[in-house]
């Protein structure tokens, strides 16, 4: 099912302001839109508000401002109905767990009823396994979470979110554990699905040479601050980086993609 | 993390079917032991009325005596109906406890529902304090529902309150074991003998307090409640993995707690009120029917209902039989028999789910 791209369906974040408590970890942050297809990530040091910015996204924290998703106000949107929309993927995925890779994704389609999609249980498992297949864990179907590596519950954890398909997609550094193999294969997933379906991706990442090769645009904060906002070669700059990670790079673009060295810590 | 070629979507599915039928199996075993168990609990009492006499006695009352008929009628019936009831609902009470609070110690014993039943109980027995205009042999059994009842909504109010998250619940609950323990023994302590050994003997939990019209009170409730927590059974197994995760799958998971913890009062202090502490099935059932079913709460839920049945009927055959000629309290059975089960079952190497 290919959905009309517009900027009508853009992700619009305005003045967007929240933190825990009384302690504001992003503020007052206005990002250009997100447009359908498009693979953002959420770059910056530790603590620069990118967790909390995902989650804000996906309904989990209070926030003040502005968050649409073409005409609809996501933050006004009770949970189940927000869920319809977004899904976020969180950095971790309980161990002690006894239940199998497709009954955890076949239940994050149960959990609450998605737009319009009254499915049959053989339509469920059939769409769960099609979605743990192209994750890559197709043999780990029958498996129990608790009897898996910590990787493979990161690509099971990925697959639940991906089996609901969300118009946003928000994914807590979603290849954290994973090895060089299955990182290019999600990141590479992760694009061609945002590109077939029009689905919006918006993901932290650590590893700035991966960002760079899959993303459409990054966002780097700072301090629960924008820093630069563009496409990689523009965003991800000496200076940039300089500001941000207080590192020595050189930052050389060609016909390949970005390089990135990083000399020394300044 | 080698693809395994051998593996096929069709066995995938073959796979995931048998699944479901091992557990549709599993079920319904455990509810024939269950069955059989009952069976066995009718049959078995001091007076000598094996099982083919109590068979006649419900569908041939003419071919027994009076007091035979009684013996069915009042005793071995109502207790074997009361331990099938309570271990259904003090299980199915632990299961979701477990579920929603996320720590599998949890437990309507654990977490100082119990000790406020004994409380309550306590100031029905040795104090005379209770809600004016009772009858005195609702004074306890309403004393016990009220405190219970309380002390889930204490827990209630703690698990809404955000700042103290689900550990903070947990250490709540293990707080008021010890402040309503301390209580009862301040109470056991200015008691005469005559009420002390009354207490005492409530607090061991037993099953000859049951009677009709507990029977009824306990089944109704349990009628009302099994249908909410059958209908929040994918909400809870989308819990299990993680709060942050649920939630954005559209689960209200506050909501969902609170009515949990409802549903959880209302099963746990009518259980408690009826037939005083038995601490071990809510702890117990929902594990054992984890390690056979998984987690699925679909099957959870029942298979926890039915687990704790069984073991709270094999705890009264046994509390008849094992000591030849008295009838000890079941209270003290159940922990003897679970305590090695459980024992076994989570030193045994884990199984695959």
């Amino acid at each position: 099912m290919t959905k009309m791209l517009s900027h009508g369906d853009a992700l619009r974040i305005e003045g967007l302001t929240t933190g825990y408590g009384g302690h504001v970890v992003v503020d007052a942050l206005t990002l250009a839109p997100m447009l359908p297809g498009q693979v953002v990530s959420l770059l910056g040091p530790n603590a620069a508000g990118k967790t909390t910015l995902l989650r804000a996204l996906a309904g989990l924290h209070h926030a003040s401002g502005a968050v649409r998703l073409g005409e609809v106000d996501l933050l006004s949107l009770p949970l189940a109905d927000h869920a319809r929309h977004v899904t976020y993927m969180p950095q971790s995925l309980p161990q002690r767990v006894a239940l199998t890779v497709l009954e955890a994704v076949i239940g994050a389609l149960k959990a609450s009823p998605i737009a319009g999609e009254p499915l049959s249980g053989h339509a469920i498992t059939e769409r769960a396994l099609d979605v743990i297949e192209r994750v890559g864990i197709g043999h780990l179907a029958m498996e129990g979470l608790n009897h898996l590596s910590g990787g493979q519950r990161q690509l099971a954890s990925l697959a639940q979110a991906l089996v609901r398909q969300p118009r946003v997609l928000l994914l807590d550094e979603p290849i954290s554990a994973l090895d060089l193999h299955y990182q290019l294969r999600v990141m590479k997933l992760v694009r061609a699905l945002a590109r077939e379906s029009g689905m919006i991706v918006v993901m932290v990442l650590h590893d700035l040479s991966i960002a760079a090769r899959w993303s459409d645009r990054i966002v780097l904060l700072s301090q629960g601050r924008l820093v630069t906002d563009g496409p990689p070669a523009e965003a991800i700059t000496a200076q940039a980086l300089a500001d941000v990670y207080r590192v020595a790079a050189r930052v050389r673009a060609d016909a390949d993609g970005l390089h990135i060295v990083i000399e020394d810590t300044l | 993390m080698a693809m395994d070629q051998a593996i096929t979507r069709e066995g995938t599915i073959s796979a995931y079917h048998r699944m479901t039928r091992r557990r549709v199996l599993i079920l319904s075993v455990i509810g024939l032991l269950s069955l059989l168990v009952f069976a066995a609990d009718i049959s078995t009492g001091p007076s000598n009325l094996p099982l083919a006499q109590v068979w006649a006695g419900l569908f041939d009352p003419a071919s027994l005596t009076m007091p035979q008929l009684t013996i069915i009628r009042e005793v071995r019936l109502p207790y074997a109906l009361m331990a099938i009831l309570v271990g259904a609902a003090l299980s199915l009470a632990g299961a979701e406890m477990q579920t929603i609070l996320n720590n599998p110690l949890a437990s309507p014993f654990t977490l100082g529902v119990s000790s406020a039943a004994s409380f309550g109980a306590a100031l029905a027995i040795v104090l005379g304090i209770s809600v004016p205009f009772l009858p005195t042999d609702w004074m306890v059994p309403i004393n016990a529902f009220i405190c219970a009842f309380a002390s889930v909504l204490l827990l209630e109010f703690l698990a809404r309150s955000r700042a103290a998250g689900v550990e903070g619940v947990v250490l709540f609950g293990i707080a008021l074991v010890f402040t309503f323990n301390a209580l009862v023994a301040l109470i056991q302590f200015v008691a005469s003998q005559e009420a002390l050994s009354q207490l005492v003997f409530w607090s061991m939990g037993a099953l000859n307090r049951a009677t009709w019209s507990n029977l009824g009170i306990l089944a109704l409730v349990m009628l009302v409640v099994t249908p909410f927590s059958m209908r929040a059974a994918h909400a809870m197994t989308a819990l299990r993995l993680g709060e942050d995760r649920a939630r954005s799958f559209g689960i209200d998971v506050a909501r969902l707690r609170f009515a949990s913890l409802l549903r959880i009062s209302a099963l746990a202090a009518t259980s408690v009120a009826f037939v005083g502490t038995i601490g071990f099935i809510g702890l117990v059932g929902p594990h054992i029917a984890r390690l056979m079913l998984g987690e699925d709460h679909r099957f959870l839920l029942p298979a926890s209902m039915l687990t704790g049945a069984f073991i709270m009927s094999v705890a009264s055959v046994g509390s008849k039989i094992l000591v030849p000629g008295v009838l000890l309290p079941v209270g003290i059975v159940t922990s003897m028999i679970g305590v090695p089960v459980f024992l076994v079952l989570i030193l045994r190497k884990p199984e695959r789910v």
